[in-house]
């Protein structure tokens, strides 16, 4: 089957700067994938070109087998992503606007409805104007525009932010729920016990602007992924610009030189010579590392 | 989880997309007011400052009242597309509008369609400001309508297409008065010439600067349903 993320060497640029630089990632379907890393790493970047967002300038990319190369623009209404700003009217009520982004995406009112009672926010919430809502309401919002639409593969940007404890485990009901219907979840946190405890798997990205340096001598990226295979593409053959600025980053110890092989999927768990460890499925760790050769 | 609608581009569709935008903009209008609480009373005060400006001689107003009109509708535009663009642009509204599945043509309709509802309610209170504070009274209210309805549409086409490109910008607000003001000469000098001639004060060449409108009108109104999808892009 094929994977509903694929990314070979994938880079995608802000401006001039390479925010990803050959990003080699496999999403199979039915997965909750973990995306993790520091700041600035660009696990928000990898999450806005699967969801067609942010041009892939180079290598390869598919989601939902649409080359986001050719046409990114129509994956767009078959993904759904939680970033970090609402994406809501402030003028407009909880109702108006779970609704209109419903309506929007093809889904029916009653599907708006029923994601706004599973997100607490019928009853009076759901005529309150967005602009008076807490972090946590709006948050909340966001997440029943997304079920209410029922996309086929769910980005979530710290989905977890500015929730209530509440909150934070129906967000992790919500993405057992989408996998339990056919969608596929890949979501980017900082809070790893939570995260990992409802991920199958965790992928780190480390790349853009972080240092490699210090995030090299950790444990993540140590032994099996540094000792991965060899790439089968190397650098991205993208503007000169980007060579250059990628020039910049290289740190300057040991550098990682290979690529990672994608994971199949979650069914067989055979997930390539560069994962080494058999801790099953929401344990392990997958890298992403810069090609800089 | 795909049994969904992936009908786009189609006629109905873009209908159905545009009708829905329309319903969203004119409820923010209905939640917040804003149309109603400033722009509104923003160019009655126009009108009563160019009253100032011009001595309280209702002869020079009465002759004057084409182009002052106009001229409060064409400031008030600004303020209502800064308006209609600023809550597109505001906190990840645009990609949600990127991610939606609306046809973009239909996102530049249902937004034409809804400056162009606010415009027009703006122009019959102008209509009746004029009538108040400049003592004028228009013989052919036929003609009146049509160019009102035909400026109307050139604005809001021109202003949808200058609202999305300048939605995305920091200088947002003083960079579409540059942009657009410009483009819009035309509808101004012909809306100002049509409306005399409605107002009985330059014979029966009304018409055909009603026609110029239709044709401004048409003509961004269809380079709006082409180039809106890339504009939307680069906002």
């Amino acid at each position: 089957m094929e994977p509903v993320v694929s990314f070979r060497g994938a880079v995608c640029l802000l401006g001039r700067f390479p925010a990803l630089a050959g990003v080699d990632l496999d999403v199979g379907a039915g997965e909750i994938v973990l995306l993790q890393g520091p700041n600035g790493a660009g696990k928000t970047t990898v999450l806005r070109a699967c969801a067609g967002l942010v041009p892939v300038v180079d290598g390869d990319a598919r989601v939902l087998g649409v080359d986001l190369r050719t046409d990114r623009r129509a994956v767009r209404r078959r993904v759904g992503l939680l970033g970090h700003a609402s994406g809501l009217y402030e003028d407009l009520t909880v109702a108006d606007n779970v609704r209109f982004w419903a309506r929007a995406g093809r889904a029916r009112a009653a599907d708006a409805d029923a994601a706004m009672a599973r997100l607490g926010l019928d009853g009076r919430l759901a005529h309150v104007a967005v602009a008076r809502l807490s972090a946590g309401q709006r948050r909340r919002t966001s997440l029943a525009v997304m079920v209410a639409r029922r996309p086929e593969l769910w980005l979530l940007d710290e989905p977890h932010a500015a929730l209530d404890q509440d909150g934070r485990n129906l967000v992790d009901s919500l993405m057992a729920d989408a996998v339990a219907a056919g969608a596929t979840v890949i979501f980017a946190s900082h809070e790893l016990d939570r995260a990992v405890a409802i991920a199958h798997r965790t992928v780190t990205i480390a790349g853009g602007t972080v240092p490699a340096g210090p995030v090299l001598a950790g444990p993540v990226l140590a032994g099996p992924v540094l000792a991965g295979p060899a790439p089968t593409r190397s650098v991205p053959a993208g503007p000169a610009p980007t060579r250059s600025v990628l020039a910049g980053t290289v740190p300057a110890g040991p550098v990682p030189t290979g690529g990672t092989e994608p994971f199949a999927g979650p069914a067989d768990h055979s997930d390539g010579a560069d994962v080494t460890d058999d801790r099953g499925p929401t344990e392990r760790t997958e890298a992403v590392p810069v090609d800089r050769s | 989880m795909t049994g969904r609608d992936p009908s786009t581009g189609g006629v109905a569709t873009i209908m159905r997309d545009a009708s829905l935008v329309l319903a969203k903009d004119l409820r923010l209008e209905w939640r917040s007011r804003v149309i109603v609480s400033q722009v509104l009373p923003f160019a009655v005060l126009v009108l009563v400052l160019f009253a100032f400006a011009l001595d309280p001689d209702r002869r020079i107003l009465n002759e004057a009242t084409p182009g002052l009109f106009w001229l409060a509708v064409l400031f008030s535009t600004l303020l209502a597309l800064q308006r209609a663009f600023g809550v597109e642009a505001a906190d990840g509204v645009t990609d949600a509008l990127r991610l939606s599945g609306l046809d973009p043509a239909g996102i530049f309709l249902g937004k034409a369609a809804g400056i162009a509802v606010h415009l027009l309610a703006l122009q019959v209170v102008l209509g009746l400001g004029v009538t108040v504070f400049y003592g004028s009274t228009p013989r052919g209210p036929v003609l009146l309508v049509c160019t009102c309805l035909a400026a109307t549409a050139g604005l809001a086409a021109v202003g949808s297409l200058y609202g999305v490109l300048s939605a995305g910008m920091r200088v947002r607000d003083t960079l579409l008065p540059l942009l657009m003001l410009p483009v819009v000469a035309p509808v101004l000098i012909a809306a100002t010439e049509a409306f005399a001639a409605a107002y009985d004060r330059a014979s029966g060449e009304g018409w055909r600067w009603f026609g110029l409108l239709a044709v401004f009108a048409l003509l961004y109104l269809a380079i709006g349903i082409f180039a809106f999808e890339p504009l939307l892009e680069e906002s």
